[in-house]
């Protein structure tokens, strides 16, 4: 940015060099579905998850059932990357439709990790990851429905900012679960991450689930946790699936915390970590069996012959979705059917008025609830992609706080066998600006180098 | 299940989803364990009231943008098979 200010590179260089650098990595780590040889603006270059609508250039969300589909207007995120003078680099890969932990649920083949290319850079914001974390783009944007900007931030070593629902407008993306899905930055810094959320974030008159911000978005400074309060819920002492070098990590960051000034206390969540992602699983699959009924090869999209409307209906469905979407579906139709929607979907419904209440008490008097975002650093490709329910597992930390609809950041916060760990902060609804002065921090006096060890 | 859903699925789906389904039900029947009966559903985590805004006629967006992602046209309609019976 100091380069652009100075006008010692233009905006147009700034964008051939990611290009170029885009040219000679992404073969091997397939982050991008597609680039833009054109800037859009005379800033910053910026990746968009490919969730997100773009004016002319094709949006996929990682499905078949879109392949093709070039919207006709902008998401307003994408607008108002555009009127901030972003150059759009590019539309990064996810599972398909955001459903998934590590973007093997791309239709159009995973991406890999640049810490280690064998292995998953997570998801479902997975490409955006490990774009920003290979030098591919500065920045992006991803969309987080149960950890899908915070985990793939964790697994790749940056930073990722799953902001307050409602805070940032998603009128033109992809919806997966309408009461969960979120909009948010990634980048390396925290300062970043604030900048750009800065950008998209405020009312839009076109998404009537959007707020104000409580107050304008401060860019962090200063590296004192004096006088902050920071509470590690006590069941993540007993979870077994957080592994040791994660804990380990995770606890050291808490010793710097300490040494910045920081109170570490304890917080309890009682029913967050054995509630969480039953409720999710249940409240998230039924509104993206609703969300999805749209997709029917009629208005938009793929379209599959039949001949009758009915089997043409049918069939565009069998064929344009893939497997994780067609689970989804059946489970979401299924907590939904009649005979069973109050068993499961309106007890999901009222589970989750309990987890925002346990998060509300927990939260009082506390600055943010700290845990590792990931109980695990970055697996192989193929290690969950036959078991659904291992992949669902890798967002029992991030799931609980997304389902009261409070803000996460995601910081790296050191490494495990020399794969990245992230250290996650709640906060309480429109506390954006406290988790980034606590990040902006804690990342200062942890001095991670988000650089993958074997690009430096 | 499927017909609801819409999806034509194959025998050999039906049979891997089956199996899928019932251990992920299993997993997320857990909720069944909590006793409910006087605790409010969410649909929405923001106390959010309801927005009125005015009511002013908007430009669309033209008929070729509508029709520009259609997979058959016919004039101002988008075209599909027979409804059938």
């Amino acid at each position: 940015m100091r380069l652009l200010e100075r006008r010692e590179v233009s905006s147009a260089e700034l964008h051939a060099a990611y290009l170029d650098a885009i040219g000679e990595r992404d073969d091997e780590l397939h982050c991008y579905l597609r680039t833009c040889e054109e800037p859009s603006g005379g800033g910053i270059p910026i990746a968009l998850k490919d969730v997100i609508s773009t004016k002319g250039i094709e949006t996929t969300a990682g499905s078949r059932i879109l392949e093709g589909y070039t919207p006709v207007f902008d998401a307003t995120v994408a607008a108002r990357v555009k009127r901030a003078g972003l150059s759009i680099l590019g539309k990064t890969n996810t599972d398909e439709f955001a459903m998934g932990s590590s973007t093997e649920n791309s239709a159009w083949g995973p991406s890999r990790n640049p810490w280690d290319p064998s292995r998953v850079p997570g998801g479902s914001g997975g490409g955006t990851a490990a774009a920003v974390s290979a030098g591919l783009a500065p920045w992006g944007l991803g969309s987080d429905t149960g950890g899908s900007i915070k985990q793939p931030s964790a697994l790749c070593g940056n930073v990722g900012l799953r902001p307050t629902y409602g805070t940032v407008s998603r009128y033109g993306v992809v919806a997966f679960a309408s009461s969960l899905d979120q909009i948010g930055p990634v980048a390396k810094t925290v300062r970043d991450v604030a900048l750009l959320y800065s950008i998209v974030a405020g009312r839009d008159p076109l998404d009537s689930t959007t707020a104000e911000l409580r107050e304008a978005v401060a860019l962090p400074e200063g590296g004192s946790l004096a006088g902050v309060r920071l509470a590690v819920p006590k069941q993540v002492g007993d979870l077994d699936a957080i592994e040791p070098g994660v804990r380990a990590a995770f606890e050291a960051a808490l010793d710097t915390a300490r040494e910045l000034g920081a109170e570490v206390g304890e917080c309890d969540l009682p029913l967050s970590y054995r509630y969480g992602m039953p409720c999710y699983y249940l409240v998230a699959p039924a509104e993206a069996s609703s969300n999805l009924a749209r997709y029917d090869g009629v208005r938009y999209g793929r379209r599959v012959d039949g001949a009758t409307y009915g089997e043409m209906v049918d069939r565009t469905r069998d064929e344009g979705f893939g497997p994780e979407p067609k689970r989804r579906i059946m489970l979401g139709t299924y907590a939904l059917a009649a005979g069973y929607y109050d068993a499961f979907y309106g007890q999901a419904q009222k589970v989750r008025t309990l987890l925002i209440r346990e998060h509300r008490d927990a939260l009082e008097g506390v600055d943010a609830i700290v845990t590792p975002t990931s109980p695990t650093v970055a697996f192989p490709i193929g290690d969950k992609a036959a078991d659904p329910l291992a992949m669902y597992a890798c967002d029992l930390l991030t799931i609980p706080s997304c389902l009261a609809g409070l803000p996460g950041l995601s910081i790296p916060c050191g490494l495990s066998d020399g794969l990245p760990v992230g250290l996650q902060l709640i906060g309480s609804q429109f506390g954006e600006n406290g988790l980034f002065r606590v990040g902006h921090a804690l990342e200062g006096a942890l001095g991670f180098d988000t650089v993958p060890e074997c690009l430096r | 299940m499927a017909r609801l859903a819409r999806l034509a699925l194959t025998d050999e789906e039906v049979e891997r989803l089956t199996e899928e389904l019932r251990a992920i039900v299993d997993a997320v029947s857990v909720v069944g364990e909590l006793d409910l009966a006087d605790v409010p559903p969410t649909s929405h985590p923001l106390d959010l009231v309801n927005v009125w805004d005015e009511d002013e006629p908007r430009e669309s967006l033209p008929l070729e943008d509508v029709f520009a992602n259609a997979p058959e046209r016919d004039g101002d309609h988008f075209r599909v098979p027979p409804v059938g019976t």
